[in-house]
């Protein structure tokens, strides 16, 4: 049995170690979370960032290394539904909302309850699944766009959708990677306001390569590089790091 | 109670009108039948009615076929062998039917056991001589081989071209052994010369009659059922496994053993259409396993439209009244008229003749039709932007 840290993070990674084929994915990385706390992680190409939220989310197992959810919580123990239920939600790189579903029903199926094919068959909304409904298109911005189909949305608005099926389930940690890839200035512009806005409420792990993006919304910032945290701190601490510079900012 | 239209497809605008032109045949195909006399241009043959049952059933094959290829993407191309398994069940319960009546006068064996000079009934035939112990085969036979082999196929992850291929081999294999007489299901002459059903003559009008009536009651039946399906949250499920699975799976929807059901279900609507068709068409025999009838019944769907329901009804049926006319003024072009549909269809109409109908319903749009997966569009659209 392997003992829960002390500490009381929210979510707490410690020398994960990943190997694909001999080349190591992620090399002993430790990183930590705080609750209601948003966390940035950047780093070039390759450092082994969706490669940790694999770890955390259960798709990927490491090779050593603990990952705690809370000081309950063994994530290298359950699957990926069971962490999905555990409460933590992942928003992919690629948007993947229901393109031929309405905004609202997007919603409606990442409401929590019976997900077999007779609750299904036999499920209605209640008022207070809709009050929920009503409350995440007001958060997301969506409101307006509730009864369009998810297609006819800007691929800024997909995303914002999809953060929005996360926030349907009340997730304690959200991750997310690279949301505003794509996006138009003002996209970013509001998905800054929306991630900030979530801060407090949820702990939230970003990875994003936009750096005025980051500067924007980050307290404390990682940097992954070769499967290991090479520097952190806030963002000015951060970018005058000479090996930041070295392999990442300065390219 | 069954909810309508409470999403993308507003109201069921397509389906009251579908649902009001099946009553109106329900009701005048006996009118014209049985109170206008032979004399008149508007009397409706036995035969008459016959084709239009046939068109009846073939549309609910459609509907069957329509409610998992254009609502959950899973496209079948042996669906015929659930309506041929539907109805051969009936089929064994009008042999025994005939009793003593047959070429041997043999009052328990049908003829081609006797032929074959068999001694006793196979254990398989007993029980037919009920209806309802064969109307309960007509459900659960297609319905256990749905189930049976939907979950190897689907706990497998078999989607896409290969379940399309593997579901052409199930029909192919059904077929071949259907042909074999020591099968014990007649050979490659099937059934036939049937007398009677429940008693009642079916070489009567009013018999042919009566069954167009249970077929056209069956059909709308099955339409409601399947609608309220696709209405409900596990029909937006559905379509989402149908755009997204991974990301459905990702949700906590157990994608598996929705197609499961949903196939299942298919099956049953296909295997009862078939059960109609035997009685009204008089005969049952391994040919209804062939391959090309699947294919066909696909092509109906495309026509008429996917992801409709009604559409694909009146795709099978627009197709086979043209199969008709067709076969009879020139044979030997249908099967290339057909092709040359399917491909004019697939490429100018992606959304089948329902989509040139002024209609605010549009259920499914172009881009799913074409079978460009939202990856690609994703793809394209982020490639377009950089
Ligand atoms: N399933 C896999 N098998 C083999 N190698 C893999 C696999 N998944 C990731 N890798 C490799 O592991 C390394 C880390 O990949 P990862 O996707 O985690 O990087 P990333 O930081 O998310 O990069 P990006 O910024 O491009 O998204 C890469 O070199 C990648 O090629
Ligand atoms: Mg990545």
């Amino acid at each position: 049995m392997k003992k829960a840290p002390v500490r009381d993070k929210r979510l707490d990674l410690r020398d994960l170690t990943v190997i694909f084929d001999g080349f190591k994915a992620l090399n002993k990385l430790s990183l930590y979370v705080d609750p209601g706390e948003l966390l940035c992680i950047i780093g070039p190409n390759g450092a082994g960032k969706t490669t940790m939220m694999d770890v955390i989310t259960g798709k990927t197992r490491p090779d050593s290394g603990t990952a705690w959810f809370g000081s309950e919580i063994d994530l290298l123990r359950l699957t990926e539904p069971e962490i999905v239920n555990a409460g933590i939600g992942r928003k992919f790189q690629k948007p993947t909302v229901f393109e031929q579903l309405t905004v609202f029903e997007n919603l409606e199926l990442a409401l929590a309850g019976g997900r077999s094919f007779y609750r299904t068959l036999r499920a209605r909304i209640t008022p207070a699944q809709q009050n929920r409904i009503d409350d995440v298109l007001e958060i997301i911005g969506l409101t307006k766009q509730r009864t369009l189909l998810a297609r006819t949305l800007s691929h800024g608005q997909k995303q914002w959708l999809e953060i929005g099926m996360l926030l349907m389930q009340n997730p304690e940690l959200l991750l997310v990677d690279e949301p505003v890839a794509g996006m138009t200035p003002h996209e970013i512009e509001r998905t800054a306001e929306l991630l900030l806005s979530l801060e407090g409420e949820h702990s939230i792990v970003v990875v994003e390569h936009d750096m005025h993006f980051v500067r924007s919304i980050a307290r404390r910032v990682t940097v992954l590089h070769e499967g290991r945290v090479i520097a952190e701190g806030d963002m000015d601490k951060v970018q005058k790091d000479a090996r930041v510079k070295e392999v990442y900012l300065g390219e | 109670m069954v909810r309508f239209g409470n999403s993308i497809a507003g109201r069921d605008r397509g389906g009251a009108w579908f649902l009001g032109i099946l009553t109106l045949i329900a009701i005048a195909v006996p009118v014209l039948n049985i109170l206008v006399p032979p004399s008149s241009t508007f009397h409706l043959s036995a035969y008459g009615i016959a084709l239009i049952g046939k068109y009846l059933c073939y549309g609910m094959l459609a509907l069957a076929l329509d409610l998992i290829w254009g609502f959950c993407g899973i496209l079948s191309l042996g669906h015929a062998a659930f309506f041929a398994l539907g109805g051969y069940a009936m089929g064994m319960y009008l042999m025994r039917e005939i009793g003593p009546r047959g070429v041997y006068g043999n009052p328990i064996l049908p003829d081609f056991m006797v032929f074959l000079n068999w001694k006793s009934l196979p254990w398989f035939w007993h029980g037919f001589n009920h209806f309802l112990f064969a109307a309960a085969m007509v459900v659960a036979v297609p319905a256990l081989l749905a189930l049976v082999f939907g979950w190897f196929a689907f706990r497998s992850r078999v989607t896409g071209v290969y379940f399309s291929i593997i579901t052409q081999a199930l029909t192919y294999a059904l077929m071949l052994a259907f042909f074999r007489n020591n099968m014990g299901f007649g050979g490659n002459n099937g059934f036939t010369d049937f007398k009677d059903i429940l008693g009642f003559d079916l070489h009567s009008d009013g018999t042919h009659a009566v069954l167009l009536v249970i077929t056209a009651v069956a059909l709308g039946a099955s339409y409601l059922a399947c609608r309220a399906i696709v209405d409900s949250r596990a029909g937006r499920v559905i379509r989402a496994i149908r755009d997204a699975e991974s990301r459905t799976r990702f949700l906590g929807y157990p994608v598996e053993s929705f197609k499961l059901w949903l196939f299942v279900f298919s099956g049953i609507i296909a295997g009862i259409a078939g059960a109609l068709y035997v009685p009204q068409i008089g005969i049952i025999n391994p040919s209804e396993f062939a391959p090309i009838n699947s294919i066909e019944a696909v092509i109906w769907v495309a026509v008429g439209g996917r992801g409709t329901l009604y559409g694909a009804i009146a795709g099978a049926v627009l197709v086979n009244y043209a199969k008709t006319y067709l076969t009879g003024a020139f044979p030997e072009v249908w099967l290339y008229a057909l092709g040359a549909l399917f491909v004019l269809v697939t490429r100018y109409l992606p959304r089948g003749i329902i989509g040139l109908l002024p209609s605010k319903d549009k259920v499914v749009p172009k881009a799913a039709l074409l079978g460009e997966s939202h990856e690609e569009s994703a793809r394209s659209r982020q490639a377009a932007r950089s």
